[in-house]
């Protein structure tokens, strides 16, 4: 049973995509890290193809020009048809350790004042609910993270730093998330994750996946330095909690 | 070993590039003008996914310690072996010592040297493509020191080649974008009737075009990006990423190039002008 009109549209000469309603829902990424499940497992040819989920879109990316759009679009119809008879892979929740003190949240105090709250209301509801990873992209690991608090918007800075350390938290629009590595940036720093999200030398280099929740909790400046070292010699113990096939 | 006297202006080590790793955000990178590339490693009969080394404007200064045989292609940068100018498409053997230059650009913008048997820099994450924080750099430092195979003998079963010279053409073509739709007449307009200036702001990352269009107020949410993806902010900028560019964005994908017009493109500096022709 497939609840969602998909669109189907090549994407230049080696690229499909494929397009749910706009809109930014989590019923909607499920039936797309379904389809896109399903067509890894039981459709395309493995280490043909590249899947790129992200809020309502699907690309498919191959290695070689397209042979036969047509004919591709055609089996692509009838592999979203057969879908639901792949399960979801497994999901989990991320319990991710942020330092909120104002030497790495260089932008709390103003955020607070913005929004007219105290730095320890902005910090709790920051971390009272999980977001949603509904894409990663921009840089290495970067997570778009979906669920806000509608209280927390702040606008972007009016001057983007040209460096902003990696593992920056920050706070942008209806968007929060993490600088997986230094960059110029524009958001509202507030924090500071001490866990890498994105390592090239690891096996898995990115272990949150789309579709995946975070979770962020307060932790103190010592507590920042432990697990910086802990990350950092590969024994920091990552909290996640599978989470239910159906949410 | 390859010794790296000097740098010059943006010089990497790239291969066909990292495939299958978008989902986590990371770029396919690769040789920006992949049929250059082809063409070095195909004089010397390397693999196709041979690691080659992509010099941007100004070449290094490399000095070889290991007997060995080079073919360039692409931009003509006035390549020297041991101050003696050599052509470009074509086999040359290299002793151990001699040192290769580069003096003016000639023409293009980007060039690649192939040595036999490739690159040997390190793997990671499927290529040798540099690309930081994947790769230690994003390009060669003075003083590095590169691996690269010995190899005394080699009859090429052809010594020079004289590749398609597109290098000069001035056209892309281009196919419509995922939000091509979005274009009015006078958009459309804009976007085929003239030429476009390459802007300053032009690396491995994304090509800025000088002119604007009329621009929009259109929203969307982020969704996939491909080199060759043109996207249209709303003052009407237009950006082209090219292999390094991100691999989500949030402005409209209007048009696509093709992977020809994205080689072509490679080959253009600040300055240059390019035109538009809808396939």
């Amino acid at each position: 049973m497939n609840r969602y009109p998909i669109s189907i549209q090549a994407f230049g000469e080696q690229a499909i995509l494929i397009e749910w309603p706009e809109k930014v829902e989590e019923a909607i990424l499920d039936d797309i890290l379904q389809f896109s499940n399903h067509l890894k497992k039981k459709c395309l040819e493995p280490d043909q193809w590249e899947l790129l989920p992200a809020y309502n879109s699907l690309t498919l990316i191959g290695r070689h020009e397209l042979p036969d759009f047509g004919k591709m679009k055609r089996d692509l119809k009838m592999w979203y048809s057969e879908a639901t008879k792949t399960r979801m892979p497994a999901r989990y929740l991320w319990k991710l350790p942020v330092c909120y003190d104002t030497e790495f949240g260089i932008d709390l105090l103003e955020v607070s004042e913005t929004l007219g709250k105290s730095v320890w209301e902005v910090i709790d509801l920051h971390t009272r609910h999980p977001y949603t990873v509904y894409g990663i992209g921009f840089l290495p690991g970067f997570m778009y993270l979906g669920g806000l608090p509608p209280e927390l918007e702040v606008p972007r800075k009016a001057q983007p730093r040209l460096k902003v350390p990696s593992g920056s938290v920050g706070l942008a629009g209806k968007q929060t998330g993490i600088y997986p590595q230094e960059s110029p940036g524009g958001w509202n720093i507030i924090g500071n994750c001490p866990i890498p999200i994105f390592d090239a030398g690891k096996e898995d280099p990115c272990f949150i996946k789309v579709g995946d929740q975070v979770q962020f909790y307060g932790i103190n400046h010592k507590e920042h330095e432990l697990h910086t070292i802990q990350a950092q010699v590969g024994i920091y113990a990552m909290e996640k909690v599978k989470l239910d096939a159906k949410r | 070993m390859l010794n790296v006297k000097k740098a010059g202006f943006f010089t990497s080590i790239q291969d066909q590039g990292r495939f299958g790793f978008r989902d986590l955000g990371v770029p396919v990178s690769g040789a920006m003008d992949t049929y250059s590339a082809s063409i070095a490693n195909s004089l010397l009969e390397n693999d196709e996914n041979a690691a080659v080394m992509e010099l941007t404007m100004t070449g290094p200064t490399l000095e070889f310690e290991l007997p060995t045989f080079i073919a360039l292609s692409g931009a003509d940068i006035s390549p020297k072996l041991n101050q003696q100018p050599i052509p470009i498409n074509q086999v040359h053997q290299v002793a151990a010592g001699d040192v290769l230059s580069f003096g003016k650009l000639v023409q293009g913008f980007r060039a690649y040297l192939a040595v036999k048997k490739g690159f040997g820099t390190a793997v990671l994450m499927n290529s040798r493509s540099f690309y930081a924080p994947i790769t230690p750099h994003h390009n060669i430092k003075d003083r590095m020191e590169l691996p690269i195979a010995s190899c005394e003998r080699y009859e090429p079963k052809i010594s020079s080649l004289s590749p398609e010279a597109f290098h000069k053409e001035h056209t892309l073509e281009v196919y419509r974008g995922p939000e091509f739709d979005l274009l009015d007449d006078r958009q459309l307009e804009a976007l085929f009737a003239g030429d476009f200036t390459i802007s300053k702001e032009n690396n491995r990352m994304a090509y800025q075009l000088e002119q604007t269009i009329p621009g929009h107020r259109h929203t969307m949410l982020t969704s996939a990006t491909l080199p060759g993806t043109m996207q249209f902010t709303p003052a009407g900028k237009l950006i082209i990423l090219m292999k390094d560019g991100q691999t989500t964005g949030g402005y409209p994908r209007i048009l696509q190039l093709s992977n020809t017009a994205i080689c072509i493109l490679s080959q253009k500096k600040f300055g240059d002008t390019i035109k538009l022709h809808l396939k």
